[in-house]
């Protein structure tokens, strides 16, 4: 599905991708592990194209989205991301924050978007916050909404951008347990997470990165009770 | 009053020592009331609000166009650099930099005796440049209202898939508007004093309507003293509206 070749970027002087190559199956649930500015954010975000790669290509459904003749807006369409901070916007009622987008891009008619969203809404439990305004919510709830949001433009795929880091510890459970739903329910995700059991349970695939490759990858199984690189041992043996 | 007036003035002509508040009241009387002055000034007000507000809507159009402008180019991506929007950016950054560098008397005097030599609508040269002064000062304000929002505003807006125009204008644009607020009420206060410099090239407002008026009685003191006034006035009233306006925008802010 998302098919990535000699991927690299480099900030300036400072390579934060080196040569990666890595390919995501429909279905697929890959969790990205790694210690912070290992370059598992900038891998996500070159997905989408957030960020544009130094080198090499990604190649979504058979279209190359480096090329800059492809309309990236299109492509983002079809990719849905929630990030560390939410980034809903403070501006528009939850509502708001989820239709604008499906209406603007003329994916969904407004009865329709709101008619979706308010499904969605009940599955994760906010359906009475649809007219309040984000700052009103708690962090859990927030991203909630954000993955809600992202999924009201039916993507394919999901990136994840270590969605629970900025949560209090105590709503962590809740975000990750829309995520859980969201896996059984065979959507595509790529997710960037210190949440080591989370990615034991969900992931089908874990990745290790440190500075700027992967260093080491298998199920969640192989990376976990029989870890062979040493910095990966390493890793493991300070966060778990 | 009108008695009173002529009997105390003929008085202080005369060479008499009048008690304070008698000569208030005649120089009162004189800079306001004798021949309905009131008017003029009254004139001045409403030429002066109108300038203000014909240089501010121009001042605002050429500020979000100048800003769009400069934040558009530098946030293409990256090998997709757009050669006409370079050129008009360079436009752009030459003309802030020669606004906020020279100073609005000189630019009114070139105005007025170079560019529009020919022209005698004083009061129109006067507000095309105050409103072109002003654009510099509020492109770089949005500028700087649009480039402090969280980069992360924007991203999201763009990984749902809106194009660029669409999370400028549902996302960007409406919280830095509320942000920059305080600073654009700050400019359109210094906007409506500087009205005043039209004077220097006989544009018709308030100051002008008064140094006519002194002009005539010699007396300097009431005049200039009730248009500053007058000016605190417009400005206490200005800024009040602009409160408003705050308060309104600041809703989604309940918790």
């Amino acid at each position: 599905m998302i098919d990535v070749k000699n991927l690299s970027k480099s900030f300036g002087d400072h390579l934060v991708l080196n040569d990666i190559s890595e390919h995501i199956y429909p279905g697929d649930k890959v969790v990205i592990i790694g210690p912070s500015g290992s370059g598992k954010s900038t891998f996500l975000r070159c997905l989408n194209l957030m960020e544009n790669p130094s080198a090499g290509s990604i190649v979504f459904d058979g279209v190359d989205i480096t090329d800059t003749k492809v309309n990236i807006d299109q492509i983002r369409r079809q990719m849905g991301m929630v990030f560390q901070h939410f980034n809903l916007f403070p501006n528009m009622t939850i509502l708001k924050n989820i239709t604008l987008a499906p209406i603007r891009t003329k994916l969904m008619t407004k009865a329709e978007a709101e008619e979706k969203a308010m499904q969605l809404l009940k599955r994760v439990g906010l359906e009475e916050k649809a007219n309040a305004y984000p700052n009103q919510l708690s962090g859990g709830q927030k991203q909630r909404i954000a993955i809600v949001r992202a999924l009201a433009m039916n993507p394919k795929v999901m990136l994840f951008d270590e969605p629970t880091s900025a949560l209090d510890p105590e709503m962590v459970g809740e975000v990750l347990s829309v995520m859980k739903e969201l896996a059984e329910e065979g959507m595509t995700m790529v997710v960037v997470t210190h949440e080591m059991g989370f990615a034991r349970e969900v992931g089908n695939r874990v990745l290790f990165m440190d500075e700027g490759k992967v260093v080491e990858q298998g199920t969640p199984e192989e990376v976990f009770d029989h870890p062979q690189h040493p910095r990966l041992q390493d890793f493991l043996s300070k966060v778990l | 009053m009108e008695e009173y007036y002529l009997l105390w003035q003929s008085q202080m002509i005369a060479g008499e020592e009048l008690p304070f508040w008698q000569e208030f009241f005649v120089k009162f009387y004189q800079a306001f009331i004798e021949s309905d002055r009131w008017l003029q000034y009254l004139e001045g007000v409403q030429t002066t609000l109108i300038v203000t507000a014909m240089a501010l809507c121009m001042g605002v159009i050429i500020g979000i166009l100048v800003a769009i402008v400069r934040t558009a180019h530098d946030q293409q991506r990256v090998g997709k650099h757009n050669p006409i929007l370079g050129v008009i950016n360079a436009i752009c950054k030459v003309y802030v930099t020669v606004i906020r560098g020279t100073p609005m008397m000189v630019q009114l005097l070139i105005m007025c005796f170079v560019i529009f030599s020919k022209s005698r609508e004083f009061t129109m040269i006067g507000t095309l440049t105050l409103g072109i002064n002003s654009g510099a000062y509020v492109a770089e304000i949005i500028r700087g209202g649009l480039m402090a929002l969280d980069p992360g505003q924007a991203e999201a807006g763009r990984s749902l898939g809106l194009n660029y125009v669409d999370t400028m204008r549902f996302i960007v644009i409406p919280q830095a508007f509320k942000a920059i607020l305080p600073s654009l009420g700050n400019e359109f206060i210094i906007l409506l004093k500087d009205t005043s410099l039209i004077t220097v090239i006989g544009g018709k407002e308030l100051v002008y309507a008064a140094q006519g008026i002194y002009g005539r009685t010699y007396e300097q003191m009431f005049p200039l003293i009730g248009v500053a006034c007058i000016y605190l006035v417009l400005v206490m009233i200005f800024s009040a509206l602009l409160n408003l306006l705050e308060r309104r925008l600041r809703q989604s802010d309940r918790r």
